[in-house]
């Protein structure tokens, strides 16, 4: 049936359906703009596919809990089906927490599912963050394509805390107080600012509800909001593609959304929610019955956050001693102050990089062909140097874990973490920058003279000889085709100053550029072929004479 | 500029459309535009499957992908019949029954679909590659000038550039509009007051074992044992028991008089070597729970701060900055434990005015 007919056949209901919905909603011109969309195929781009199946898998099972949940912090004597607890005086909200575990068919498993759904979100955004970083992806004309993508990752972080906190277990207690003293260390507002989140004094009878409303309404809104303007961003800028034969920043090479990308996407969904179940199913996650409700005065050792939090209390841990003064009467909590500042800043250099390495090449052109990490060392290099600064922040939320599994001093394990945050990441810097060099120069090795054959050819005048394989024009391009950018000199403004800012660009583009390996050239793979073609010719003579 | 670039040279495109890199130059930069570079050889030949070629393998293909979508029925019929055949009771392994059961059953019904869809597209769909031309993300010269026109227009049609005091005026009301909304969350919380720099400490309150309540005698303090300790009268029915008991959590450890160090003000505040110390943190306020017998150590399981006991808790290790504050401590004339008053400095985290008078 061609699709400009307006009638439908009569005995078709699925024609009948879309003519319906086209004459009200227009569907089919939204199909031809849409339905045959080209995406590219690689793996590394399921990663952002995960962060989103695992949030609408938060949704689904998060409404369920809704149904079940009381965010009240009341005090009531339990009385539920858990022995050890029995008669225990705990919140509402925990004793709902533990109906929703006993009490509810299928309650615990989603709980569960819930759980191992934020981290697995959190986790995957995280990846999908650390794949557009390595490959370039956030460059023009991405770069508040990148932008919206961090607010998600810091809106994933706050929906998991306030998400943590709300069983109001022992554990989750203890977050929370970790989070009013830090409050409290802020100059001038603190003491206020934890005031009016607890509705007073610590723990208060108000906070439970309150991060209920922000973990239910603001903050899933709010994802949904950035996640539509992300993927609305990238349907106009198109997703990008590796660079290869026949690919360019002037086209996009793939499969068509329909029926490829449905079926593989659609089908990727149920595999991602299937893997969130199946972990549900058999391993529990914050087992809160064993904690016991919230509690000021206990705290069991060893304790930990959930992963994506670790990163914050490991800055909390690694503060030196005695980093607290006075200012008059006042005082100054610099062992709280230097971690804050510390995170925030790592959380803005992430955010603003598009933006420093733009400034730098100065490259203004859309880019849509990725690069494969060891094409931009010192990009790559300088996200090693971060994934390491955020490692070993990350490892610093598990000092005391690390001393006892270990049988370490936890002292030493401290000390030992405080100087690695300064000297790790320079030499992961180095390290990766060093990596990324020499394979660029293997590939360009490999590039000229081809692939090394394994065939070893003594000549007639005694030398030994390797014969080298040259590749086939694809192998080949797929070495060759990268961008290449060189450093530059400070140059004068039209006015013939040199500017600070020019200085600075300079030495930053040959932080960037300077020791660069250049693609191969066309030259000199011909001459290195032709090389190779007297070589042959020698050899076969050789062999030939043999005879 | 943008002519010179590899890309476009290596270009096999017909004339580009509009919208395409012709269409406008961008700024290379730093680039360096390679006029030797290797010859684009275009897409890769498609590579043909088994389920192209083979109308055995086809078959075999789609008896899987219709297989797996029905064990995915069969997963969910599983669960189903599940729910109802693993029941919640007192017993709570029926709890693991019902949770393994139910989710193994949810499993397959997932997994089946998700895997039989992709192994869908990725055997019986087409899987060549098509190749599109991607259009510069700016609209085109037109486009823009239309834009600005209409911006222009509707600039002149509101007079929003000429009438200066509207412009303002209305800056200014945007400007202000949101305080008081602001304002009113100002309702959150009350005013702390001085409620940091007060417990349920008083001179005379009696010493009591959490969480029991019951009173401590000095006598039942044995050298080396210690107690966690709130004040006597402190009751969990009670409406502020818990931030009450966030601040007055206290631990009481008796250790050998000789070995304590006490500043010449401090020096009536122990009991006979038995000695009682704020449990919450100066550092962000968890209870310092864990104390080490031989060394007098008192460590906080949250950050690993470390106080030394019997010198006045001194911070010793760790990120915290103050010791821990010393509740003063007698006996009464029955024998049992008392403060001799509250704590003397505000107790736990730190914060701005925590010093001032």
């Amino acid at each position: 049936m061609s699709t400009t007919q307006t009638k439908p056949q009569k005995n078709s209901f699925l024609a009948g359906t879309a003519n319906y919905v086209d004459e009200r909603v227009g569907a089919s011109g939204i199909l031809k703009e849409f339905g045959r969309k080209i995406f590219p195929d690689h793996w590394s781009f399921m990663l952002g596919e995960v962060a989103m199946y695992s949030f609408f898998v938060l949704l689904l099972s998060g409404t369920f809990l809704t149904f079940f949940y009381d965010p009240s912090m009341a005090i009531v004597k339990y009385d539920g089906v858990y022995a050890p607890l029995k008669e225990a005086m705990i919140s509402k909200a925990y004793e709902s927490s533990l109906f929703i575990t006993f009490e509810v068919r299928g309650g615990l498993l989603m709980r569960q599912v819930h759980h191992w759904s934020a981290l697995l979100f959190v986790a995957a955004a995280g990846l999908h963050m650390l794949r557009v970083f390595f490959t370039g992806a956030f460059r023009k004309p991405r770069e508040l394509n990148w932008v919206v993508g961090f607010v998600l990752f810091v809106l994933a972080m706050a929906g998991g805390f306030t998400g943590y906190s709300l069983p109001d277990d022992l554990l989750s207690g203890n977050g929370l107080r970790i989070i009013d003293g830090m409050i409290k260390g802020v100059p001038f507002i603190g003491t206020g600012i934890s005031s009016l989140l607890f509705g007073g004094e610590f723990p208060g009878h108000v906070v439970i509800g309150r991060l209920y409303a922000l973990h239910i309404m603001l903050i899933p809104a709010l994802i949904l909001v950035f996640l539509a303007v992300h993927l609305f961003m990238l349907i106009i800028h198109k997703h990008t593609h590796f660079s290869g034969p026949g690919r360019k920043d002037t086209n996009i090479v793939g499969y068509p959304l329909m029926p490829v990308y449905v079926a593989k996407a659609g089908g990727f969904f149920f595999i991602v929610f299937g893997v969130i179940m199946v972990i549900s199913t058999f391993f529990t996650i914050n087992p809160i019955w064993n904690y016991g409700g919230y509690d000021p005065s206990p705290v069991s050792a060893g304790t930990q956050p959930d992963w994506y939090i670790g990163w914050l209390d490991g800055a909390l841990r690694l503060a030196p001693t005695g980093m607290e003064f006075m200012i008059g009467e006042y005082t100054v909590s610099m062992n709280i102050l230097i971690p804050l500042t510390v995170s925030l800043l790592f959380l803005a250099l992430v955010a603003i990089y598009p933006f420093i390495e733009n400034w730098v090449t100065g490259d203004k052109r859309e880019h849509h062909m990725l690069d494969r990490p060891r094409n931009a060392p010192t990009r790559t290099a300088i996200g090693a140097a971060g994934v390491m600064f955020y490692a070993v922040l990350w490892a610093g939320a598990s000092t005391d874990l690390i001393a006892t599994h270990f049988k370490m001093n936890l002292n030493q394990v401290l000390v030992t973490m405080q100087i690695s945050l300064l000297v790790l990441p320079v030499v992961a810097f180095i390290v990766t920058k060093r990596i990324c060099l020499a394979l660029q120069r293997k590939d360009k090795e490999v590039a000229i003279h081809g692939r090394e054959s394994g065939r070893i050819v003594r000549l007639p005048h005694g030398e030994y000889i390797e014969v080298h394989e040259p590749l086939d024009e694809y192998e080949l391009y797929k070495l060759v085709d990268f961008k290449d950018y060189q450093p530059t000199l400070a140059r004068p403004n039209a006015e013939g100053k040199i500017t600070l800012g020019a200085r600075v660009r300079s030495s930053l583009s040959r932080f960037y550029f300077q020791d660069r390996i250049t693609p191969a050239t066309k030259t000199e793979i011909e001459q290195a072929r032709h090389h190779a073609h007297e070589l042959e010719a020698q050899v076969q003579k050789a062999i030939e004479s043999d005879k | 500029m943008s002519d010179n670039s590899k890309e476009v040279e290596t270009s096999k495109a017909a004339a580009p459309a509009a919208g395409s890199y012709s269409d406008h130059e961008y700024e290379l930069g730093l680039r360096v535009v390679n006029s030797d570079a290797i010859a684009d050889p275009g897409l890769e030949p498609h590579r043909v499957r088994m389920t192209d070629k083979s109308v055995k393998h086809e078959k075999a293909a789609v008896r899987q992908v219709a297989l797996l979508f029905t064990f995915s029925m069969l997963g969910s019929a599983f669960a189903l019949w599940a729910y109802f055949n693993f029941p919640l009771s007192e017993d709570l392994s029926s709890v693991r029954l019902n949770t393994m059961y139910l989710g193994i059953g949810m499993t397959l019904g997932l997994m089946g679909i998700g895997i039989g869809a992709v192994h869908w597209a990725k055997t019986l769909m087409p899987d060549n590659e098509v190749s599109e031309e991607r259009h510069l993300v700016r609209g085109s010269d037109d486009k823009r000038a239309a834009a600005v026109e209409i911006l222009a227009a509707a600039n002149q049609e509101s007079g929003f550039t000429r009438r200066k005091l509207i412009r303002r005026t209305l800056y200014g009301s945007l400007a202000l509009f949101p305080f008081p909304g602001i304002i009113l969350l100002a309702d959150l919380g009350p005013n702390p007051g001085d409620s940091l720099r007060h417990t349920f400490w008083k001179a005379g309150t009696r010493l009591a074992k959490d969480p029991t309540g019951i009173e401590i005698k000095a006598s039942d303090v044995t050298l080396g044992s210690v107690f966690q300790v709130i004040p006597a009268g402190l009751n969990p029915t009670q409406k502020d028991y818990l931030e009450e008991k966030a601040k007055a959590a206290v631990l009481l450890v008796r250790v050998d008089p000789s070995e304590l160090k006490e500043t010449d003000e401090r020096k009536g505040w122990s009991y006979q070597g038995i000695v009682a110390y704020s449990k919450i943190c100066t550092h962000v306020g968890c209870p310092v729970a864990l104390y080490e017998q031989h060394t007098h150590h008192l460590l906080c399981p949250c950050h690993q701060s470390t106080f030394d006991l019997i010198d006045g808790c001194k911070v010793i290790f760790g990120p915290a900055a103050r010791p821990l504050p010393q509740l003063p401590i007698t006996v009464d004339s029955e024998g049992y434990l008392v403060a001799q008053s509250d704590f003397l400095e505000p107790v736990g985290p730190s914060f701005w005015d925590r010093s001032v008078k």
